[in-house]
């Protein structure tokens, strides 16, 4: 039998509070972290990714101090990100609470970043996160520092780089579909998920829970990630889910 | 209420299992001295990384010794959450070949996927199936979701199979002989039925 999918809310934190914002960009706040995780809490939510949008940008280390107050009040899994630069700062993410850590831009500077935490700390908490933009022509490009640098790495090409330095799972984020509720980059997750035995998490553009059940079936993705559908409409992960398995989809409800 | 020492084995967050235990009714205290170890009557034993790294620390801090000699002496309950079920194993081939601490004879060996859609590490919520009135799945229906994540398993005897999980050809989701016993998944991070079963462990 195949592993449950999983429906995990993203929670994108710059300052002081929650943000969401469109195509990388554009932010609107959308309340406290603290507040969000009790509710997800409540609502038996499968697992949370956390990503400080701000710390790369800023040339700061992850907030520790934030991750451990929030990590006491969250009872599911939880992935945190943003500002990860070295091995430390993933040992330290790990020891405040945070389940998995997700690694993107110190990462694509410096591979051996994921190697380094795998060995450490294990494969299954090292979450290489790739924020691909689609160009005009169709090309995708990885990009780095929250989605601003084009790095002209080809997306499947680091996501098996990743998968040989010992990454346990991937976080896929469309720059360009992100937060304009038009659905997930369905061939961009299916390439991936093709050239990869990891799982995969995608992420950027889901508008409704048909998105959500394309991506699974066409793009054969292991979990979605979604950010606007739950914080700007009244979609659930809850409700999500209940359609996703009427869809004959192996999910927990 | 029940007191549980919380074993700290090195790198893990042990403050969502101590938070969880503390919301379950037990009174935890989360220690890496051998000593406090040694007059423990209910142990957890948590852990997360890899195999070798954790008997290592453990071995320097003297808790190996610590929980072998605890255990010679009484028979508490003892439960091993994650890595700690799998350093319950005689032995792991995680990294080469390293020496557990021999609880429940078996060998920690690396998951296989067995169909489509099985990607290592298994990571996400599946299914339990505990064998008939297992104490520890009290007042859980049989098939309870439990959240994993792990790449390798407990090979262990049929005999010591406490629940099932039914992907990767079945592994063992939980271990025990007698007052020993070790769940692959996460209860910390398994919201009501996680509790439920950290419940029932106070309750043994």
């Amino acid at each position: 039998m195949t592993v449950k999918i999983r429906v995990m809310p993203t929670l994108l934190f710059r300052d002081v509070g929650l943000v969401k914002g469109v195509g990388f960009d554009s932010w609107r706040r959308t309340g406290s972290a603290l507040q969000a995780i009790k509710v997800y809490n409540m609502r038996e939510v499968d697992e949370l990714v956390f990503l400080d949008i701000r710390a790369t940008p800023d040339g700061r280390a992850p907030d520790f101090a934030q991750v451990d107050e929030l990590a006491d009040e969250c009872f599911m899994p939880m992935t945190v990100g943003g500002g990860v630069r070295n091995p430390d700062h993933i040992g330290e993410l790990l020891a405040v609470g945070a389940d998995k850590v997700a690694v993107n831009t110190a990462a694509l500077a410096r591979p051996e970043l994921i190697r380094d935490g795998a060995l450490r700390y294990g494969s299954q908490c090292i979450v290489v996160s790739i924020d691909v933009l689609r160009h005009a022509d169709g090309r995708a490009e990885v990009m780095s520092h929250c989605g601003k640098q084009p790095t002209g790495r080809e997306p499947v090409e680091w996501a098996k780089e990743a998968e040989a330095m010992g990454a346990g799972e991937i976080l896929l984020t469309s720059v360009d579909r992100d937060g304009t509720f038009t659905g997930y980059d369905i061939p961009l997750t299916r390439a991936v998920v093709d050239a990869v035995r990891i799982p995969v998490i995608a992420s950027g553009g889901c508008g409704s829970y048909q998105h959500m059940a394309d991506v699974l079936r066409d793009g054969k993705a292991d979990a979605i990630a979604a950010a606007s559908i739950f914080h700007f409409t009244e979609q659930t992960p809850k409700e999500a889910k209940r359609y996703l398995k009427q869809q004959g989809f192996h999910v927990r409800v | 209420m029940s007191g549980v020492v919380i074993v700290n084995s090195g790198v893990c967050n042990l403050d969502s299992i101590r938070r969880a235990v503390e919301d379950c009714g037990g009174k935890p205290n989360v220690t890496d001295d051998p000593r406090v170890v040694e007059e423990a009557d209910r142990v957890i034993l948590p852990g997360v990384g890899s195999f070798a790294a954790a008997m290592q620390a453990m071995n320097e801090k003297g808790l190996v010794a610590g929980l072998r000699n605890l255990l010679a002496r009484r028979q508490i309950p003892f439960l091993g959450i994650c890595l700690g079920m799998q350093l319950m194993a005689s032995r792991s081939h995680e990294f080469g070949m390293t020496e557990g601490l021999d609880l429940i004879p078996g060998e920690i060996a690396p998951l296989k996927s067995t169909q489509a859609g099985e990607r290592i590490p298994h990571m996400g919520w599946n299914e339990t199936h505990p064998r008939a009135g297992a104490a520890l799945w009290r007042n859980l229906p049989d098939g309870a979701d439990f959240y994993f994540v792990h790449s390798y398993f407990y090979d262990c005897a049929p005999a010591d199979i406490l629940a099932t999980c039914p992907s990767y050809g079945g592994f063992a989701a939980a271990v025990q002989r007698d007052h020993l016993m070790g769940v692959q998944f996460h209860p910390e991070k398994s919201q009501k039925a996680g509790f439920q079963l950290l419940r029932n462990f106070l309750a043994i």
